[in-house]
């Protein structure tokens, strides 16, 4: 049996769930922060 | 631990913190990865599966500390009602059940040219689904008790408790006869049963993916941080 195709599909599967995870996690800190800094110089 | 009960102090350091590890995080497990896929030998049983190894392992270290990290933040809020407490253990659940399922896929993977099959209903891998399903549900608990605008002392202890999963998985290959194969490496007794060359890689990943773990803890900590204090302002400015 290839061993490659399960290799290569673990990989990319952890790859691509810890960018989704860090990239959204990032984009959430970013929007709430800007939100919060916004209201405090309307405030 | 109190001196980053404080949200302020608590950022200061948060902020700084978070882009470190994050960048030394993606570095480390990007060349970890590289040698276990390129570097490191192949197992004289297993064959080139053994890969599969340097993303299944972290995957499932994580997916274990994670919890061990919302058992302590619990413990922490029911005991100390330490402000942020409640805030880590929110900000641990999602990265948690992201690896915890990862660990199941992978392994998976790894299990059909080792075992013959994707699935096996031993010890391990059903206590490690069990932790997938515990996440979850803290999850769930967590949103549902803050729309209800609860104080999360429900959450923490379903935290608390959940944790009586983790020796469940640790000693399921002793406890049980498993497919699952044992330890292989105990940090505790200093001892390894894998060779240097696949042992590094490994240990690179796992260290990589935790630095990793932990930005976005802090990314997510930092997140809910703000929606409060901006919740907070409007509240205020709806008050004047």
């Amino acid at each position: 049996m290839n061993h490659w195709p399960f290799i290569l599909a673990a990989y990319g599967l952890t790859g691509a769930g810890t960018l989704a995870l860090v990239s959204l996690s990032w984009l959430e800190m970013r929007c709430a922060e800007r939100l919060a800094d916004r209201i405090g110089r309307d405030e | 631990m109190h001196i980053f009960a404080n949200p302020a102090r608590f950022l200061k350091i948060a902020r700084p913190l978070t882009g470190w590890l994050g960048w030394s995080g993606a570095l480390l497990t990007l060349a970890a990865l590289a040698a276990g896929l390129f570097a490191s030998p192949r197992d004289y049983l297993q064959g080139e599966s053994v890969r599969i190894m340097y993303v299944h392992v972290p995957a499932a270290w994580l997916g274990m500390a994670g919890w061990t990290g919302i058992a302590v933040a619990s413990a922490m809020q029911l005991v100390w009602r330490h402000p942020l407490a409640a805030v880590a253990a929110r900000a641990i659940a999602v990265p948690g059940a992201v690896f915890a399922a990862l660990c199941l896929v992978t392994g998976s993977l790894w299990g059909r040219p080792t075992w013959g099959t994707y699935w096996e209903w031993d010890g391990r891998m059903t206590s490690m689904l069990v932790l997938l399903f515990l996440y979850l549900g803290f999850i769930a608990l967590g949103e549902a008790d803050r729309d209800r605008g609860g104080e999360g002392r429900v959450v923490a202890i379903f935290g608390l408790v959940g944790a009586i999963n983790l020796p469940v998985i640790h000693y399921s290959v002793v406890w049980w006869n498993t497919l699952h194969q044992g330890q292989s490496v105990s940090f505790l007794r200093g001892t390894s049963s894998i060779a240097a060359p696949m042992l590094w890689p490994l240990l690179a990943s796992a260290l990589g993916f935790t630095l990793l773990f932990g930005a976005v803890v802090l990314m997510r900590m930092r997140a809910e941080l703000a929606r409060a204090k901006a919740e907070a302002r409007l509240r205020r400015m709806a008050n004047e």
